[in-house]
């Protein structure tokens, strides 16, 4: 079983070298490319069932052993992080698949979208598995250059604009990583997260604290917490949708992922947690008043994003198994969920030439599929029950509960107020692109002069055909039935997401699955 | 653990200078300063590797004698990440001169809307508030709603108003823009 983890890197990084060289055939390309994926899903898949069943697994990589050589890691946590990841990748790619038919070629050069999404991909996937930091380090960078590549694909002037705030700030973080792990060795002597779990223990308390907020400052730019998450509304939104989508699901999941493990496994103890709990705050409330305040449905969902990163946050600073859990099932749900509105809102582009709720109406008359694959989404992200974001945001504020301090009981009203905000700042441009009638958007009048903002709406793919390629509307589907999936299989996949909190509670379960589990 | 002191020192000036350049208007300036902070992490790395010793090959030297391999292995691993990147911004810069003649980190149009949309908040406010979220159709249904001679007359008077409010801005305006050539006429002298 364990032979099969590296192929969850390996796969996509060939794909992306044999879909570069079929630069020419298109078909070819997106062969390799769902192939690929479908083949990492199986294998996530095969992973979860093992790890569950039998425990967590490590490889080291070349035979080299634990300490020395590079580590690779498959617990709970990666496992279930690698399925649903590797779900949402494939739906985006089949949505980009059927955007790219209908454009042709000059929105999406197809000859490097490809490669490069499974480039991305590659990343993604690796970061969830490295077992070093060094390790950790590269797989930023993996998906970090590929995501430059596709924020400013087609080279527009839009794009680059958003590009440059995207990318600048991406070094910066990238480069507090590397100074962190310079340091870190530096004090240390290894890499190795099992080892560091060990070894930074016996370091002086503020050492390991300069070590830790170095970590969680790089980490939080790229997760976008308060108040590092500036650059993400800015930049997210001109992406092309399908691109936007995969960015809004999985970026910012991976830089939460890595804090999971910083706080559980590097840095065990409770130093950062009341920082943790004001960060998380600040950045629901700031994120949703955001949201609040937008009239551009794609700008509206990025604050929505940063805000409920303030939710997976929280169950991290609690720093409880419980708390974990839930943060776990959390994270999940918020792939999922963001990604499918992303998408909902790729299709309404289409449909409407715009996303200014402004402009947009009667959209219900007009395609009423849409209108549903956009609703169960938003009353999800909401919170309303039954869906998946009631059940975790449930679960979060019963850990919160259970910590009982003061702290988790203002975020836990903090929490009840977000959730109601996103609600309203959704139904609100629900009502207003779908519900009323078109007649009603020509008189309205337009609080603001015909901008920038809407010239850039209305150029772009979104004049060329007002149909909705079925293939699209099916992709979108498939994330919508995959969230209430989510509701449906809630009982055992909070089970796993409670046996992965209690693994990573702590690193001891980690640490002897590194140094006695090894395997060549 | 002893280190090399112009290392250190070269390290701190790359910093020091690479992060005064980061935070520059223009995207060239950025680059610069990008490579230099990225350098300056390089020389960090290496800094950390302790003393020079003899080449880390088995059985060459005792294990005390030789350098720590570790950190040139992450030194040369960053410094390609950093080449590459570099190459791709230079990419982007020259893509943002040939598309906007534009070699400067530009504003967000958004955040410029919303910078404009406080200038012009106070004559827009009251028109804003008659508008629901559900449309303009939604009064209609609301039994105490305006009669509608009464909105027209209020219409008509905050067109008015709003015209009054323009031509006082404009006026303030050119006389500003006067105040301005004076100024530079008095400098000239």
């Amino acid at each position: 079983m364990s032979s099969l983890i590296p192929l969850v890197v390996l796969l996509p990084l060939l794909g992306a070298a044999a879909a570069l060289t079929l630069a020419r055939y298109p078909r070819a390309q997106v062969t390799i490319a769902s192939a690929v994926l479908g083949v990492v899903l199986v294998i996530g898949g095969l992973l979860l069932w093992y790890v569950d069943a039998y425990g967590a697994i490590a490889v080291a990589v070349g035979g080299w052993p634990a300490p020395w050589g590079i580590t690779l890691v498959v617990d709970r946590l990666a496992a279930l992080l690698l399925v649903i990841s590797a779900a949402v990748l494939l739906s985006v790619l089949i949505f980009s698949v059927g955007q790219g038919l209908a454009d042709g070629d000059d929105e999406t050069p197809v000859s490097i979208y490809y490669p490069t999404y499974l480039i991305l991909a590659t990343g993604v996937f690796n970061a969830f598995i490295a077992g070093d930091l060094f390790n950790l380090y590269v797989s930023f960078e993996i998906l970090l250059v590929a995501s430059y590549v596709l924020i400013t694909l087609g080279g527009t002037e839009q794009r680059i604009r958003s590009g440059v705030t995207y990318i600048v700030v991406s070094l910066v973080s990238s480069i507090i990583f590397l100074a962190a792990i310079a340091f870190i060795y530096a004090s240390a002597g290894t890499v190795n997260i099992a080892q560091l779990a060990v070894r930074l223990a016996e370091l002086p308390e503020d050492v390991q604290l300069i070590l830790h907020v170095m970590l969680i400052v790089a980490f939080g730019i790229k997760a976008a917490i308060f108040p590092l998450s500036f650059w993400l509304p800015d930049s997210y939104p001109t992406a092309p949708a399908p691109v936007t989508a995969v960015f809004a699901g999985l970026l910012t999941k991976v830089g939460v992922y890595a804090i999971m493990r910083t706080e559980m496994i590097i840095f065990p103890g409770d130093d950062l947690q009341v920082p943790l709990m004001i960060a998380a705050g600040l950045t629901m409330i700031i994120g949703i008043i955001g949201a609040v305040a937008q009239s551009d449905i794609k700008r509206l969902l990025s604050f929505t994003l940063v805000s409920h990163i303030g939710y997976m946050v929280f169950g991290i600073a609690l720093n409880t198994a419980e708390g974990l859990g839930a943060s776990t099932y959390y994270v999940v749900h918020h792939i999922t969920v963001q990604t499918t509105l992303f998408l909902a809102v790729g299709l309404v582009e289409r449909v409407a030439g715009t996303t200014s709720i402004n402009r947009i109406g009667g959209l219900l008359k007009a395609s009423p599929v849409i209108a549903v694959l956009f609703f169960i989404p938003m009353l999800s992200l909401g919170g309303i029950p039954p869906f998946s974001g009631f059940l975790g945001k449930l679960a979060l504020f019963d850990a919160g509960a259970k910590d009982g301090s003061v702290l988790a009981w203002l975020l836990i009203g903090a929490g009840a107020l977000v959730s109601l905000l996103t609600l309203y700042a959704l139904a609100r441009a629900w009502n207003m692109a779908f519900w009323r009638d078109a007649e009603e958007v020509v008189d309205y009048e337009h609080p603001l002069p015909v901008s920038d903002a809407d010239r850039r709406n209305d150029s772009g793919q979104v004049a060329t055909a007002r149909v909705v390629p079925r293939i699209m509307v099916a992709a979108t589907g498939g994330m919508v039935a995959i969230s209430v999936a989510l509701t449906l299989f809630a009982g055992p996949l909070f089970d796993v997401s409670e046996r992965a909190g209690k693994n990573i509670d702590g690193p001891g379960y980690y640490v002897t699955t590194v140094f006695e589990g090894v395997s060549e | 653990m002893s280190v090399s002191l112009v290392l250190v020192a070269l390290m701190a000036i790359f910093y020091s200078v690479g992060v005064y350049l980061l935070l520059e208007r223009s995207m060239t300036r950025v680059l610069l300063g990008f490579m230099l902070v990225g350098n300056a992490t390089n020389l960090l790395i290496l800094v950390i590797a302790g003393r020079s010793g003899t080449p880390p090959f088995y059985g060459d030297a005792p294990a005390s004698e030789m350098s720590d391999p570790l950190p040139q292995a992450f030194v040369l691993t960053s410094i390609v990440i950093t080449f590459g990147v570099s190459a791709f911004l230079m990419a982007l810069i020259y893509r943002s001169w040939r598309l906007a003649n534009a070699d400067v980190v530009q504003d967000d149009v958004e955040d410029v809307e919303i910078g404009r949309r406080r200038v012009s908040v106070t004559s827009e406010s009251s028109a804003e508030a008659e508008d629901t979220e559900f449309g303009t159709r939604a009064a209609a249904a609301v039994s105490t709603a305006l009669d509608l001679e009464e909105a027209e007359r209020l219409e008509e008077e905050q067109a008015q108003r709003e015209a009054r409010d323009r031509e006082a801005l404009d006026r303030e305006l050119r006389a500003e823009d006067g105040h301005a050539t004076e100024l530079q006429e008095e400098e000239k002298l």
